[in-house]
């Protein structure tokens, strides 16, 4: 198997007297898009969040390029190069686009340099709204907007989480070409996602969350071919 | 009234309100940042003042020029943005985490101990500073006179306006302090460190105080009081403008300036009302202030913090109180001076009980608790004094007159949440304590008044402790009752979430409201107490220090216990009774105390003993 860029093993952590996660099992290979599947509540969200550092994590070890980072303040973690793509978007709205993508921008681990330029050709649309404040975009500029925001740190790996949720089909395909073109650009990504038809597109791999452990683990191919996985994890 | 004079009215009005903006804008950008109420603005305002009332005229040793009055100027704000920083790193990133009622606490511990450092290092005369150079004459507008420098002052405002606008949109560090202000979380996620960036912003916001005193050494000589008139102002600039907006705090303090500037034509006397009138009017209709926004959910993880099941009491917690009734009972036998401290004790506990019992169970934050006891004070105080009524009605009247100006204030309070309501009972508080000081003809003033005696059946200091034990103990088990009622549990539902109790049917303003009087009528009937206790009213009963002990006796008992405060009254007191006459710096002790106690147990003597009993069980 190729280079290892996270590795995350016995994952616990919750909110509060709330348990949500019980010893989440999770590699990234580098270069590799890898899909976080499961239904609502399966804990996909809280798995990137202790990731990332933004909750703490109960137990467990996350290794992210080499080193331990579990316990890490989120800012010391995205500054190794793992960028974090929240689900509610979480632009800065007062804040204009450009502004938006300054917060973002850092000298990062990653080897692609990325300059709003470059990603103006990705997500024509911000390019011409460069100077509008971010609260006045519609929802499908906003995500693109948090994912700009978040190459513009170099990131060797990212944190997707949801990036279809509530989208309309022509912007949900223009989130797929933006994570296709990070893949190219030899970024991993870890994409939390329920839509399969979205993780077939971008997505080499499956790992399916079920009340806070990875149930099933498999390529794309194997897992459009199980009826009987997709019944027990995913359907609703 | 001729336009030439209305014009200079105006133009002093303007310059008030820059000075007032220069140190408000500082003050709502680490709010905005930090998410802290930061009560240790106006010491910073204090100390540039001081400091530049010791560099300027340094400065102005070598050459009287105004340039060298200006570097001045700067200097002392760098300095007190220095101190700015220090502050954060010792303190504030320690308490970003805990509930906003400690954080307030923990800053005023820093007032506290402010003003006894400075004391200490400038002495109590007050210090007049020097006069700009070039600035000392008059200028002639039509044919009004108008101070030179006040009209200097005039641009400073927008000066700085204009500069901070440059800062916050030209520069990385502005707008990483605009993108933190809206979700500081977020910017740590994008891999900001957000020690630097708040430390940053404390230097800022400090220097901008810091600046403000130091431009007013011309003005005014720097005294030790300078701290707590400035801070409610600007408290009121920062609420009025929206907490967190710089241009917002620009239109409120001119607001401000001009409300003054010809209130003060109108009613010399209430000029201090009518700003927070203002500041009512203005809540009411736009909540978050004129350019302020609803506060953001994300950013603040801190679950409620308050009494959770209030059970009964359990087999210890029955010996404990009846170990304390004993006691309360017994005093008499001791000398007189215990009876006295043990009178004081029961009432403040009875005004602390009905204050958790806003805070703690209705997660209601009133920083201004002393006006509702105070004006019970003066409510019987007056009857006696000014009417000769005798001590049995003047002492019915006491709960009435707090709960009446409870129901007035809290009409509006409890429109809102949070900290926007913190600021609301505190400028409510300064309006009665304005009125109360400034009112000489009814209330006396400052001096207040003497022969608030008990009728002569209840003069003895023993008969006077059991009547005070007898309706206090009476008060606390009603209000206690109250706590365990439904309606106490819906307070606590509407405190956990207000949305989701509105959701399933209660009238959350409503039950608030309700709550307020009650607390309110409470702390009116200890304050009535405290009166006939004391023999006399003085303004201290209704303001911020008071308010202050109150929140401390609740810190110190501990906000999550329902009988915790009752504790805390006792120790709170007895410390201070025992402590202050042995020091003289008995403000830096209790500044140091309330920061002790904020970090070191925010759980208060109820959660160490509960803690102690965890241990032991």
């Amino acid at each position: 198997m190729a280079e290892r860029v996270l590795e995350v093993a016995g994952l616990r952590a919750g909110y509060g007297p709330a348990e949500v996660l019980f010893g989440v099992e999770l590699t990234l290979a580098r270069g590799e898009v890898a899909a976080l599947m499961g239904r609502n509540g399966a804990g996909k969200t809280t798995t990137l969040k202790a990731i990332m550092g933004l909750l703490p994590p109960r137990a467990g070890s996350v290794r992210f390029a080499g080193r331990d980072i579990a316990g890490l303040a989120s800012f010391r973690i995205a500054r190794m190069g793992l960028g974090y793509v929240p689900e509610d978007r979480r632009i800065f709205t007062d804040l204009t686009v450009m502004e938006n993508l300054e917060v973002g921008r850092r000298g990062g681990a990653g080897g692609s340099a990325w300059t709003p330029e470059r990603l103006f050709a990705i997500f024509p649309n911000l390019a011409e709204m460069r100077s509008r404040r971010a609260g006045a975009m519609s929802g499908g500029e906003q995500q693109m907007l948090t994912i700009a925001r978040t190459l513009m740190g170099n990131p060797l790996a990212v944190l997707l989480d949801e990036p279809s949720e509530g989208l309309a089909p022509v912007i949900v395909e223009q989130m797929a070409e933006a994570v296709l073109s990070m893949k190219a650009e030899g970024i991993s990504v870890l994409v939390s996602e329920q839509n399969l038809d979205f993780a077939a597109t971008v997505a080499d791999r499956a790992l399916i969350l079920e009340k806070g452990t990875v149930r099933w683990e498999g390529s794309i191919a194997a897992l459009e071919a199980d009826e009987d996985v997709r019944r027990a994890y995913l359907t609703v | 009234m001729d336009w030439d004079f209305l014009l200079v009215q105006s133009l002093s009005g303007l310059a008030s309100a820059s000075s007032l903006f220069v140190i408000a804008s500082g003050l709502t950008i680490v709010f905005g940042v930090t998410r802290i109420v930061n009560f240790a603005h106006g010491s910073f305002y204090m100390l540039g003042a001081y400091v530049a009332v010791t560099v300027v005229p340094w400065l102005l040793e070598f050459d009287r020029s105004p340039w060298l009055f200006f570097v001045g100027v700067l200097v002392s704000a760098l300095a007190v943005g220095a101190m700015g920083v220090a502050m954060e790193m010792l303190l504030l990133r320690r308490i970003y985490r805990v509930p906003e009622l400690f954080q307030l606490l923990a800053t005023f511990g820093v007032v506290l101990i402010v003003q006894d450092l400075v004391l200490l290092v400038w002495g109590p005369v007050d210090i007049t500073g020097p006069r700009a150079p070039g600035m000392r004459h008059a200028v002639y507008i039509f044919d009004q006179r108008f101070p030179a420098y006040e009209l200097f002052l005039i641009f400073v405002g927008p000066a700085v306006l204009g500069l901070l606008w440059l800062l916050m949109h030209r520069t990385r560090f502005g707008v990483l302090i605009r993108a933190a202000t809206q979700d500081r979380e977020m910017v740590g996620a994008l891999g900001v460190n957000q020690a630097m960036l708040f430390t940053g912003t404390l230097f800022l916001g400090a220097a901008l105080a810091g600046l403000g005193g130091a431009l007013q050494i011309p003005r005014v000589s720097a005294n030790p009081q300078m701290d707590l008139s400035i801070i409610t102002e600007a408290f009121v600039v920062t609420v009025i403008g929206g907490m967190g907006s710089v241009p917002g705090a620009f239109l409120a303090a001119v607001l401000i300036g001009q409300l003054q500037a010809f209130g003060v034509l109108i009613f010399p006397k209430i000029t201090l009302v009518l700003v927070f009138l203002l500041m009512a009017a203005v809540l009411v209709v736009k909540p978050w202030g004129l350019l302020g926004r609803p506060e953001a959910a994300a950013g603040r993880a801190v679950l409620p913090e308050g009494i959770l099941d209030p059970g009964p009491l359990d087999l210890a917690g029955k010996l404990l109180a009846a170990a304390g009734l004993a006691g309360v009972l017994a005093l008499p036998l001791l000398d007189a001076y215990a009876v006295k401290v043990g009178t004081e004790v029961l009432i403040l506990a009875l005004a602390a009980f009905s204050l958790n019992f806003l805070v703690g169970n209705g997660g209601i934050v009133s920083f201004g608790h002393a006006a509702y006891f105070g004006l019970g004070a003066y409510g019987a105080g007056l009857l006696v004094t000014r009417l000769g009524v005798p001590m049995e009605p003047a002492l019915l009247a006491a709960p009435l007159a707090g709960g009446a100006f409870a129901a007035l204030f809290g009409f509006f309070v409890v429109r809102l949440s949070g900290i926007y309501l913190a600021m609301l009972t505190l400028a409510f508080a300064q309006i009665a304590y304005a009125v109360v000081f400034q009112w000489v003809e009814v209330t006396g003033g400052d001096n207040g008044l003497v022969g608030v005696w008990p009728s002569s059946w209840a003069a003895s200091r023993e008969v006077y402790h059991y009547l005070v034990a007898a309706v206090t103990l009476a008060a606390i088990i009603g209000l206690r009752r109250v706590i365990h009622a439904p309606f106490g549990a819906t307070l606590r539902a509407a405190r956990d979430s207000a949305q989701r109790a509105d959701a399933i049917g209660v009238d959350v303003r409503t039950h608030r409201w309700l709550g307020f009087m009650l607390a309110g009528t409470a702390a009116g009937l200890a304050g009535g107490l405290y009166a006939f206790s004391k023999g006399s009213i003085d303004p201290t009963l209704l303001g911020i220090p008071m308010s202050v002990d109150f929140l401390s006796m609740l810190l110190l008992g501990g906000i999550q216990s329902v009988l915790g405060p009752i504790a805390g009254a006792a120790a709170l007191h007895a410390i201070k009774d025992f402590f202050l006459p042995l020091t003289d710096h008995w403000r830096l002790f209790m500044g140091l105390s309330i920061i002790a106690m904020v970090l070191v147990f925010p759980r208060g003597l109820a959660g160490a003993w509960a803690s102690i009993r965890r241990r032991s069980a």
